[in-house]
């Protein structure tokens, strides 16, 4: 993979360039596309946010009570207050943290078994790959939605539940990406060649076949935290989301009594935060997507 | 012809393990994760004895692997027991429940279907233009906004504060039910838009760079025959197959949907069952959307290969 000749046209001459490796190649390609750069920077930003918030420096104190009950937005308080007269736009940026780390720590849960189980079975093929497809196929029989309520159900509310159920309900679709990805790749040459070298299936799988897949697990981080991030609101509304602290989703929710009363605030504040990290999200995965798949280089 | 059986029928006989495994992890769930149940239902000051009165109704002083068999039985009988809060049989509840679902599902994924193929079409037909670049941008903007936050506006200001539709309840007979679900199916429609439009319109695009498409154009045919009598006709087959995995969903309902506006349907059902703590209900409809998704997937696969003779079977 790393010495792909990368050719770049500039104006009417054309180039060889050698010795580009994919992510050089795919980095310049992403730098070209001005809106994939500014949804970079919002999730930098965003992630910068969820860093300071969990370290203490920003709206750690979230629980403070900063002016009346249900302030309406004003120079005072930016994004109004809750029920509790606490600041929205704390309430926000701690939710920011929630979120991140949401998408983060499920990340960590589902990419390692996706990554294991679509290599191996891909790589060794037969009665392994066999269990290892029904095995997700039977996880996948059962409604993403389903099995999120019901493993969050069973382990009870809390954080720790939000990481855990989306980790083990969002493997399945990188372990099918892997696999089928691994399998194009197990028969070529550079394997070939590296079994006559005599070298063992950990080398061969590690570190010859999985660089050449990886730009899948990118890709599919990105929307890993796009997921995570809308299920947290739904299990917050389901009642088996974050408590003790607030979040987007715990902020939407409540939003079912307030909105009669006139209340949007809390709604808007999140919605808004919500909605940008979300779409930045989304760009980024369709744009790195073309980037580092090399089957649409040059279209 | 012969490779073809043979496949169908190996393909059906897998539903059997499938099966069995999604019985197996929803037995480890609830059996075996979950705990004991027994106080949840009784309240912490039950005595001892009630507590072992009620585990030996629920069948869960039986040995683990004897409870594994009962889930197992369950799925392919349909016979799921009573639900613990209501003690109505689960198998009657399911069929009351599927028809204000399907009231709410049909008409919706009719509509929304139409919709999000129609604007593929469009798009596809002006890709790279404005129009394409504008419903695209539309698409991934309203994908990025949650289900909950549509639900509570819509139903919050197009309802409550304007009036225009029924904030939520329910009438059973045809024109009755009719004012209560038009808002939920408008909701559906916007909430699957999005994704669909892109969908589909990737499935467009995919033939459009083939190379019959290429020589079509070469015979001299204008780009609309080319779409609609060649791209389109090719493009069919992944639209038709993909909205065939969709249906075991409509039985189900829409779990948020039916909760927000009270409809009395199976999605409304789970919900009321998971905030009551109603494990054979819950069970039941796993398995139940578990075995519509494996067959619908089986029938996806079928016909696959039977309407593009260039799948092959293996």
């Amino acid at each position: 993979m790393e010495q792909v000749l990368a050719k770049q046209t500039i104006g009417d001459s054309e180039k060889v360039i050698k010795g580009k490796s994919l992510w050089i190649d795919a980095w310049y390609r992403l730098k070209r596309d001005k809106i994939a750069v500014a949804s970079l920077i919002i999730v930098i930003f965003y992630i910068l946010i969820a860093v300071l918030s969990a370290c203490g420096l920003l709206a750690a104190n979230w629980a403070e009570e900063v002016g009346p009950s249900y302030a309406a937005p004003s120079a005072d308080y930016w994004l109004g207050t809750d029920i509790f007269g606490r600041s929205v736009l704390r309430k926000v940026i701690h939710g920011t943290q929630v979120a991140i780390s949401v998408g983060f720590f499920s990340s960590i849960i589902a990419i390692p078994i996706g990554i294991a189980l679509g290599a191996v079975a891909g790589y060794f093929g037969g009665w392994i790959d066999e269990l290892v497809v029904w095995f997700y196929t039977v996880f996948s029989s059962i409604p993403g939605i389903m099995l999120l309520m019901s493993i969050a159900f069973i382990l009870g509310k809390g954080i720790t539940t939000v990481y855990i159920a989306l980790g083990l309900t969002t493997w399945i679709g990188l372990a099918r990406l892997i696999r089928g990805e691994v399998i194009k790749h197990r028969d070529r040459e550079y394997i070939q060649a590296a079994s006559s070298i005599g070298l063992g299936h950990g080398r061969k799988l590690f570190k010859h076949i999985l660089p050449n897949v990886s730009h899948i697990v990118i890709i599919n981080t990105s929307l890993q935290f796009q997921v995570a991030i809308k299920s947290e609101v739904i299990l917050s509304y389901l009642g088996l989301g974050v408590s003790g602290q607030p979040s987007w989703g715990t902020m939407i929710d409540d939003a079912k009594l307030e909105l009669a009363r006139g209340v949007w605030w809390q709604l808007a504040g999140a919605t808004v935060a919500m909605f940008v990290v979300v779409l930045a999200f989304n760009i980024l995965g369709d744009a790195l997507r073309d980037s580092l798949d090399p089957k649409l280089k040059g279209k | 012809m012969n490779s073809s059986w043979n496949y169908i029928i190996r393909r059906i006989l897998y539903l059997i393990p499938v099966l069995l495994g999604v019985c197996f992890l929803i037995f480890i769930l609830f059996n075996v994760v979950a705990g004991d149940p027994v106080y949840l239902l009784l309240g912490k000051h039950a005595s001892v004895e009630q507590a072992a009165e009620l585990r030996e109704q629920l069948g869960l002083n039986k040995p683990l692997f004897m409870q594994y068999l009962d889930v197992v039985k369950s799925a392919f009988t349909f016979d799921f027991g009573r639900s613990w809060s209501t003690k109505q049989e689960i198998s009657s509840m399911m069929i009351q429940g599927a028809i204000p679902s399907l009231t709410l599902t049909i008409p919706a994924f009719v509509i929304s279907t139409i919709l999000s193929v129609l604007f593929a079409i469009l798009v596809a037909f002006y890709r790279g233009k404005g129009i394409d670049l504008f419903i695209r941008v539309t698409c991934i903007c309203m994908m990025s906004i949650s289900v909950l936050v549509y639900i509570l506006v819509f139903q919050n200001y197009l309802a409550y504060e304007f009036g225009l539709f029924e904030i939520s309840g329910y009438e059973y007979g045809f024109p009755d039910f009719v004012p209560y679900v038009i808002l939920p199916i408008i909701i559906w429609v916007v909430l699957t838009l999005g994704p669909d439009i892109r969908f589909y319109r990737t499935m467009i695009l995919d033939e459009i760079y083939q190379d019959y498409v290429r020589t079509a154009r070469a015979k001299g045919l204008n780009e609309k025959k080319v779409m609609l009598k060649h791209v389109l006709r090719n493009a069919m087959i992944p639209i038709v197959t993909y909205t065939v995995v969709q249906l075991p969903f409509l039985l189900l309902g829409s779990l948020l949907l039916e909760s927000f506006f009270s409809i009395p349907g199976l999605g409304g059902m789970t919900i009321t069952a998971l905030n009551s703590s109603d494990f054979p209900v819950l069970k039941a409809m796993t398995i139940l959307s578990a075995i519509g998704i494996a067959v619908f997937t089986l029938i996806q696969d079928i016909l696959y290969t039977v309407v593009d003779p260039r799948v092959k079977l293996q």
